[in-house]
């Protein structure tokens, strides 16, 4: 079975002569139980199309399937518990004025769960953090340990899809592993769908096994990790941004 | 990354630790902490400390006053303060002088505490409620709602304040109360033009999508997640006002459609004063500088207050 | 080869509630007509230490240090007012994100020909000559419309090329740039770091280039300071960056996920309490 199956979908903001296309009959599919990264410049409509997935994009035509099924509009709360999205800044995803315990709690009671106190410790083990984190205020956090809060509320309905929007791209290269290897830990642990953006092929290419390369608002072309290593690219566009990331990687 | 150690006492060391254990702990820590940095502004303390002088005044009005405030003694009119007795020696009792009916003016200055106290509690618990109401609501909701919403905001803020106030008072007849009203009913539209801004920057945050993709509802993320953010500024807004609120409910008193006589509010002491002001420049100043200190304090407080709760500098 | 900046055991603190943050500790090292790269994470005081070389460190923050010379002129002793002749003058600044450099209220050519005239007097018609030349120095195609431009309807490649000029116009003799490139997508990354070379190089400056990026800043400077924790744990040659000997730095490099190395976990840096204590190393 699929996991997301998207077929046509066009992502646009604005009416009429303000219409701006952020995304352009895309099509994409992630296998159940598989992990796919959309990579491109800023701009090329790559967040966008997890937005649209999420419904946080105002207005979009095509087919989005989930788990074999079409979502609806607006989405229901079964969806929620079953495709989380991770945001890029941990910095912005977090609440100002509201404890670790109370972001989860209060996510964990919107889904109905009874045994909260348990399952807060459970998710914070999960992540890594432990319970000496579980009062503390986003401001009495690093970026890092703000991230794997922000993993841990999507991790809470027991999701089955997660959505990752760049979520290493704000923080240092050295937490950055420790987070990519956290999302590798859990993807086998809770045989989680992974559907990535980012801008750092290196970083795709380490979590993903198959890539979707956007410009402009259209995916240009679909390889797997495999290829995209061996330069087996038939789009020029592909080949540019991979021979400018191995360019400024190999020094 | 190096925190030079100081000793630090039990208590204290508790509630600025970074790594809080309960609940409880963490909300009392981040108060203190908040506490710490409003101590750190002098001017603000002394607002607060002139705002706490004024609470225990109006409490202990009946012991402090010297007399009745009521008490007329005709024999007595116009008396100077007590500096000035020398040109009119003999009079002993009015510290603060006497008024056109020989009322004892530190007295009704004692007394008339209390209803300044009486109006800015009650504006401050009206205004800003149904201001963060209808800012927060038409700023998430948005579309229709917010254009009824904020075109009725758009209505009361095009009325002179003073005017609409003195309309209301008009309909609903002169006295304490429905000066309070009036002035609250002009004085909410800025709050929800402030918690409306607010709110559209808030709403299009990260964390407020997060919560949306938890399948939270409008009420929830407006109570729970904006109200949170909007509150501070508007308690800063609300601290700024005063000093206009007392102002305004000394203005209506000024004009007679306030407290009535022979209430001893301090914007109708200056009225009356005011037939005197060329002879007798006691009864008209006073109670004028009365506000003007109250005014001052809550204006030193509202600036300390944003430094503090500011969202924008944040706590970090 | 002439020192042009020393900087010798230079220290930034910001007292705060729990005591003195010591934000740079003791940092040393000297900078000739060449590349200098600083590296290190986020709070690791690289910054700071930009900012603490142009007395930048507003109160109550604090920049001490044993000696800080340009040219063998003293800059701890001087004032405010000397210091802005300085900024500028005779070293430049350019921060990450263009959008916040450029005054957008005001088109991008008299932008760059104020900076000229800040500090040299001379007549609009020559000065407008000049930034029309600088423009095109940073690979500007179209300077005469570029000129009438407002900030906002730049590219950030185009922002970042822009901040370069008008930090290059009145020709300082070092120029700081503090992650110019951050903010740049991958392809634009190299094209703005290619002109900053050529313009650093052809005019003889000191460049000190401040980056968390590892691999960017090996291919780009002469000689790179890592920093850790306020301190520089280690400085290197930048070709032999993928020999470097300090734990801290091979733990950076190992955990980058790699294009051509395909691994199943990332190798995680176990920081070690003892790199915060450990003297400064000079470069």
């Amino acid at each position: 079975m699929s996991g997301i199956e998207i077929e046509g979908l066009n992502v646009w903001f604005g009416e009429y002569e303000e219409r701006v296309d952020a995304v352009k009959s895309a099509n994409l599919s992630v296998p159940k139980g598989g992990s796919f990264g959309l990579v491109g410049e800023s701009g090329s409509g790559k967040s966008t199309i997890l937005r649209a997935i999420m419904g946080l994009a105002p207005t979009w035509s095509g087919k989005i399937d989930i788990l074999g099924r079409a979502v609806e509009k607006p989405r229901s709360r079964d969806f929620y518990r079953a495709v989380q999205m991770v945001f890029q800044d941990p910095y912005a995803s977090l609440h100002p004025r509201h404890s670790v315990d109370q972001v989860l709690s209060e996510t964990l009671s919107l889904h109905g769960f009874s045994d909260i106190d348990k399952r807060i410790s459970q998710l914070l083990d999960d992540v890594g953090l432990g319970p000496s984190f579980r009062f503390r205020y986003p401001h009495q956090l690093s970026g890092g340990q703000r991230q794997r809060v922000a993993i841990a509320r999507a991790l809470a309905p027991e999701p089955k899809i997660l959505l990752l929007d760049e979520p290493t791209s704000a923080l240092d290269v050295s937490v950055q592993a420790e987070i990519l290897n956290l999302l590798t830990d859990l993807r086998a642990e809770h045989k989680l769908t992974y559907l990535m953006v980012s801008h750092d092929l290196a970083v795709v290419g380490h979590i993903c096994q198959d890539i979707a390369v956007m410009q402009l608002g259209e995916i240009v072309e679909t390889l797997s990790v495999e290829d995209m290593r061996a330069m087996k690219t038939t789009h020029h566009y592909t080949k540019h941004l991979l021979e400018s990331s191995l360019q400024s990687a190999a020094g | 990354m190096s925190l030079s150690d100081t000793p630090k006492a039990g208590l204290r060391a508790w509630l600025l630790t970074d790594t809080p254990t309960s609940r409880r702990h963490a909300r009392a820590a981040s108060l203190y902490q908040a506490w710490l940095s409003l101590k750190g502004n002098h001017m603000a303390m002394l607002g607060l400390g002139i705002l706490i002088f004024l609470v225990v005044i109006a409490a202990l009005a009946s012991v402090l006053a010297p007399s009745d405030p009521f008490i007329q003694d005709l024999s007595l009119r116009l008396t100077p303060p007590i500096w000035q007795a020398d040109r009119d020696p003999g009079i002993e009792g009015y510290i603060l002088g006497s008024d056109s009916l020989g009322r004892d003016i530190l007295s009704r200055l004692l007394y008339g505490s209390r209803i300044t106290l009486y109006i800015v509690t009650l504006v401050a618990l009206m205004a800003p409620i149904v201001g963060l109401l209808v800012g927060t609501i038409a700023g998430y909701t948005g579309g229709w709602i917010d254009i009824i919403l904020m075109r009725i905001t758009d209505i009361f803020l095009a009325f002179p304040r003073l005017i609409l106030a003195l309309a209301f008072v008009a309909t609903l007849g002169a006295g304490i109360e429905n000066a309070v009203l009036a002035i609250s009913l002009t004085a909410w539209p800025p709050y929800a033009r402030i918690a409306r801004a607010e709110t559209l920057t808030i709403r299009n945050s990260d964390y407020i999508h997060a919560v949306r993709l938890q399948g939270a509802g409008p009420m929830r993320i407006i109570t729970k997640h904006i109200w949170p953010l909007c509150i501070s500024s508007l308690v800063v807004r609300v601290t700024l006002d005063m000093a206009g609120i007392i102002l305004a409910a000394a203005g209506l008193g000024f004009l007679g459609l306030g407290a009535q006589p022979p209430s001893p509010e301090w914007g109708a002491m200056i009225s009356e004063g005011r037939k005197f002001i060329l002879d007798h420049w006691w009864v008209a100043t006073m109670p004028g500088l009365a506000i003007f200190t109250v005014s001052l304090a809550f204006n030193l407080l509202g600036d300390g207050l944003r430094d503090v709760l500011d969202p924008k500098d944040g706590s970090q | 080869m002439s020192k042009l900046l020393e900087v010798e055991n230079l220290w930034v603190k910001f007292p705060t509630r729990n005591g003195v943050f010591d934000a740079v500790r003791g940092v040393s090292f000297s900078l000739g007509q060449e590349r200098l790269g600083i590296v290190g994470e986020s709070g690791s005081g690289k910054s700071m230490t930009g900012r603490a070389i142009l007395r930048l460190i507003r109160p109550p923050g604090m920049v001490e240090a044993d000696k800080l010379a340009l040219e063998g002129e003293d800059l701890m002793g001087r004032s405010e007012k000397e210091m802005r002749k300085v900024r500028g003058q005779q070293i430049s600044m350019i921060m990450q994100d263009p959008k916040f450099s450029l005054n957008p209220v005001m088109r991008v050519g008299k932008q760059i020909m104020e900076a000229y005239r800040l500090h040299y007097k001379v007549s609009k018609k020559e000065a407008k000559k000049k930034a029309m030349a600088m423009l095109e120095a940073v690979a500007i195609r179209d300077p005469e419309r570029v000129y009438r431009m407002f900030p906002h309807e730049v590219s950030g490649g185009m922002g970042q090329r822009i901040m370069i000029a008008m930090m290059l116009i009145p020709d300082p003799k070092i120029m700081i740039a503090d992650e110019p490139t951050s903010a740049l997508d991958v392809s634009v990354q190299m094209q703005v770091l290619e002109i900053m070379d050529k313009l650093v190089k052809d005019r003889g400056m000191g460049l000190i280039f401040i980056s968390h990026d590892l691999n960017l800043v090996s291919s780009f400077c002469d000689r790179v300071l890592i920093m850790y924790a306020g301190r520089v744990v280690e400085t290197l040659p930048a070709d032999k960056l993928h020999e470097a000997q300090h734990p801290y730095t091979r733990g950076l490099l190992n955990s980058l996920p790699r294009l051509d190395a395909p691994c199943e976990r990332l190798e995680v840096l176990k920081r070690d309490p003892a790199w915060a204590i450990e003297e400064s190393v000079s470069g």
